[in-house]
């Protein structure tokens, strides 16, 4: 089947077979690699993409799902060569160890700071609640996503 | 996990949906939010031959009062139940409901509808639509019905649902002045199935006596539970302390939980006893406030 998608901007055609998942189109067909496939069972949301600026599990959607679909993964945020906020905090606050996760949990905090430019902890813990990390504990990535609210609002 | 290979189809038309499914029977599945049906498929717990997509069908995803009922589209999805201020500020069992759910990710994709036509007794709306006392419209070759949803869960992963049919709809009444609803789970963890669960609506009358009671009990059974002798023994009454204890009792009794990971049989029974005090203390209270 065809597929017609937008992807950061830009926007790609493919033929799919409709068994095929998002997160395998967009690893493995589109090369976009960004996006981990972690457990594979819709729990750990390492697969988050934005679809029409949701954040939704890659793994649990077909690609032909998002037929004539916007899309964004992880290497959307970059701009001119330039990280996102949301990526600076997870560096200045060492919101990563192993870094499985982070594709995933930069893409749902993306989301949520639009909708909630001013967060409280349990609001960002609360928003990161299907996205699991098995290294840091939560402590330093709510710490990052708190340091690029403050950026966003002009703190930094 | 790959799913065995299958035909998709599009429908753009609720006509054409129910069309497809009158001709492709049982080999059929209807994707909605695909929450429950894709991981089943990635399990290859479930192959169907045919998957028909309803997601390209303009005007099911809406939430709003109309003629007292409370209706909820086909493909309104979770997370609009929780953005929602009518269900916030009307339908408190729902809010409560739409906040334990899976997790925020799958909510974003997992509609209302599907968690009901899904038939797994393990999910959380059926035990709220039962406690709600809802009914859902059902769309097939010959028309459309509507079903109460005491008569909708026939069985694990069962319901009255033809073939043919889609699940339009969901037609919640609107609740009374001096109505007020909660829903208690226990969860492991975010995006487990509940151990046990449990849904409490309830309208008090001037009096302070209850005039209307339902209460439904999640992941204790084959099929959602309807708590009805527990719901028998709190209306008309005045819900004081020993009236709770005696209607939570029934409530455990009629709970045919069994042993897994999450605990004995015996111990979630007990759950549901303390569950439904809980709930129904909660239900209460936010009855007594409106």
């Amino acid at each position: 089947m065809q597929v017609d998608l937008t992807i950061n901007g830009e926007k790609h055609q493919t033929d799919v077979e409709p068994r095929l998942l998002l997160v395998h189109l967009i690893r493995d067909v589109l090369r976009l690699t960004g996006t981990h496939i972690g457990c594979d069972t819709t729990h750990c949301g390492a697969c988050t993409v934005l679809l029409e600026g949701r954040p939704v599990k890659s793994c649990t959607l077909f690609a032909v799902q998002a037929n004539g679909k916007q899309l964004m993964t992880v290497e959307g945020l970059e701009q001119d060569g330039k990280l996102h906020p949301l990526q600076e905090g997870f560096m200045a606050e060492h919101g990563l160890q192993c870094g499985y996760c982070t594709p995933g949990m930069l893409m749902t905090s993306f989301a949520f700071l639009q909708k909630h430019p001013k967060p409280s902890e349990d609001d960002i813990r609360w928003a990161i609640s299907g996205n699991l990390c098995r290294c840091t504990g939560y402590v330093n990535i709510v710490k990052a996503v708190q340091h690029a609210a403050a950026t966003l609002n002009g703190g930094a | 996990m790959i799913p065995a290979a299958f035909a998709y189809h599009a429908p753009t038309s609720l006509a054409e949906a129910t069309s497809l499914l009158g001709k492709l029977g049982d080999g059929a599945k209807v994707l909605s939010g695909g929450q429950s049906l894709i991981p089943l498929m990635k399990l290859r717990l479930t192959s169907p031959p045919h998957v028909v997509d309803i997601n390209g069908i303009p005007g099911l995803a809406y939430l709003k009062e109309a003629d007292g009922f409370l209706r909820i589209g086909a493909l309104t999805r979770e997370c609009e139940l929780d953005d929602s201020e009518l269900i916030r500020t009307r339908y408190p069992l729902l809010h409560d409901v739409c906040k334990v759910i899976a997790d925020p990710l799958v909510r974003n994709l997992a509609t209302v509808a599907g968690n009901l036509a899904h038939g797994d007794p393990a999910n959380d709306h059926p035990a709220a639509m039962l406690a709600l006392g809802a009914e859902v419209v059902a769309l097939g070759g010959t028309g459309e019905r509507r079903i109460p949803i005491a008569s909708f869960f026939t069985g694990p992963f069962e319901t009255a649902l033809r073939a043919d049919e889609i699940l339009t709809e969901i037609r919640v009444p609107v609740p009374a002045p001096k109505s007020g609803g909660a829903y208690m789970k226990l969860e492991r963890k975010v995006g487990d199935f509940a151990t046990a669960a449990v849904a409490v609506q309830v309208t008090l009358s001037a009096a302070g006596a209850c005039e209307y009671v339902g209460i439904g009990l999640t992941n204790v059974g084959l099929t959602p539970i309807q708590a009805t002798r527990a719901e028998a023994a709190l209306k008309g009454k005045t819900p004081d302390d020993p009236v709770i204890a005696e209607a939570a009792q029934l409530a455990a009794d009629s709970a045919e939980p069994s042993d897994d990971l999450r605990g004995p049989a015996e111990y979630k029974k007990d759950l549901v006893r303390v569950l439904t005090t809980r709930a129904l203390r909660r239900a209460l209270e936010r009855a007594a406030r409106r």
